[in-house]
């Protein structure tokens, strides 16, 4: 556990509102002790569906602690941008990391984990095994 | 040899495409995507050519590279990334040279198209834009009018592939007799930087 410094999460959707949601979700989830930096990057900068580097680029640097921050997204653009602007490698803080997990059930395990004061690689762990929880 | 401006004026021929092309390309786009595809590749090329007028940069590598990067900042869909990563990786294969020539950019143009297959995960015939950049980058090492030549084709070629990547693969066989969009501007990309070095020999 790496002590006060908490890893910052980032939730990238094509939608404004799904972003805003699921980060109010995952934080009403994670309550009860310092909840980690979760910022949403839904949607474009005028409001429609897509993907805004811009938006990404600004939530990740308000995230940032220096611990780290985890990037999970929902699909198509999403994906593809982040991805691009890590291969930039001077768009997004240092040790930024593309999550690979399911955005609702990730977002929660990975701010819960990363509240508790997770790593970048514990958070990463929780969001991504989020997969394997079957419902039926 | 191509200098700067010759890939200044190779980006402004495709925002002119594509402002041409915008209604046709959404209209492909509405079959089988989410009917933005021209209108998101002509904000981005839009914003280019701007960006490539006020921060005059001074090398070949240099314009693709503020070109990709522009791309992947305002496109607001997945071509953004994906022609943001083509001419970035294409501009950072030219390197810091002044002028290169036309087997450095046949090089250096087959990288960015490495890095686009890399990056969306696609391949040959899996009706994306990579149909017609690979058969362009190929041909480009000899002939920029073959380059164009092969991206038509290729783009053309996708009418009866069933889509196997991006939001066009959930309609499955329903995909099957419409032509990509994403391949069809990349037809375009290629075709205008025929047309870039035709206009230049006539001067």
């Amino acid at each position: 556990m790496s002590g006060e410094r908490q890893v910052g999460i980032v939730l990238v959707s094509h939608s404004g509102p799904v972003a805003d949601s699921v980060a109010e979700l995952a934080r009403g989830l994670a309550a009860g002790g310092v909840t980690a930096p979760v910022a949403p990057a839904g949607g474009l900068p005028n409001g429609g569906l897509g993907t805004s580097a811009e938006l990404i680029g600004r939530a990740a640097a308000a995230v940032d602690r220096g611990a780290g921050v985890a990037v999970l997204v929902d699909l198509g653009s999403a994906v593809l941008t982040v991805k691009a602007m890590l291969a930039e490698g001077d768009e997004l803080p240092e040790d930024t990391r593309l999550v690979d997990a399911p955005f609702v059930e990730g977002a929660v395990a990975a701010v819960v984990t990363a509240s508790a004061g997770g790593d970048l690689a514990a958070v990463e762990a929780a969001a991504s095994e989020a997969y394997g929880y079957r419902k039926t | 040899m191509l200098d700067t401006d010759f890939f200044r004026r190779w980006m402004t021929a495709v925002a002119a495409s594509v402002e041409r092309e915008a209604d046709h390309l959404t209209e492909l786009d509405s079959a089988i995507g989410d009917a933005d595809h021209g209108s998101n590749l002509q904000r981005g090329f839009t914003a280019v050519t701007a960006v490539l007028e006020k921060d005059a940069p001074a090398t070949p590598g240099a314009v693709l590279t503020l070109a990709g990067r522009q791309l992947i900042s305002t496109v607001g869909g997945a071509s953004g990334p994906l022609y943001g990563t083509l001419l970035r990786r294409t501009g950072k294969a030219l390197g810091d040279d002044e002028e290169v020539t036309q087997d450095q950019l046949a090089q250096a143009f087959a990288a960015g198209v490495a890095a686009v297959g890399q990056l969306g995960g696609a391949q040959a015939g899996d009706k994306t834009m990579l149909d017609a950049l690979l058969p362009a980058a190929e041909a480009l090492a000899t002939s920029f009018d073959g380059a164009a030549n092969a991206a038509r084709a290729g783009a053309v070629a996708t009418v009866p592939l069933q889509a196997r990547k991006g939001r066009a693969s959930y309609l499955g066989e329903r995909s099957i007799g419409h032509q990509d969009p994403g391949a069809t501007s990349s037809a375009l990309l290629v075709e205008a930087l025929a047309a870039t070095v035709a206009d230049g020999a006539g001067a």
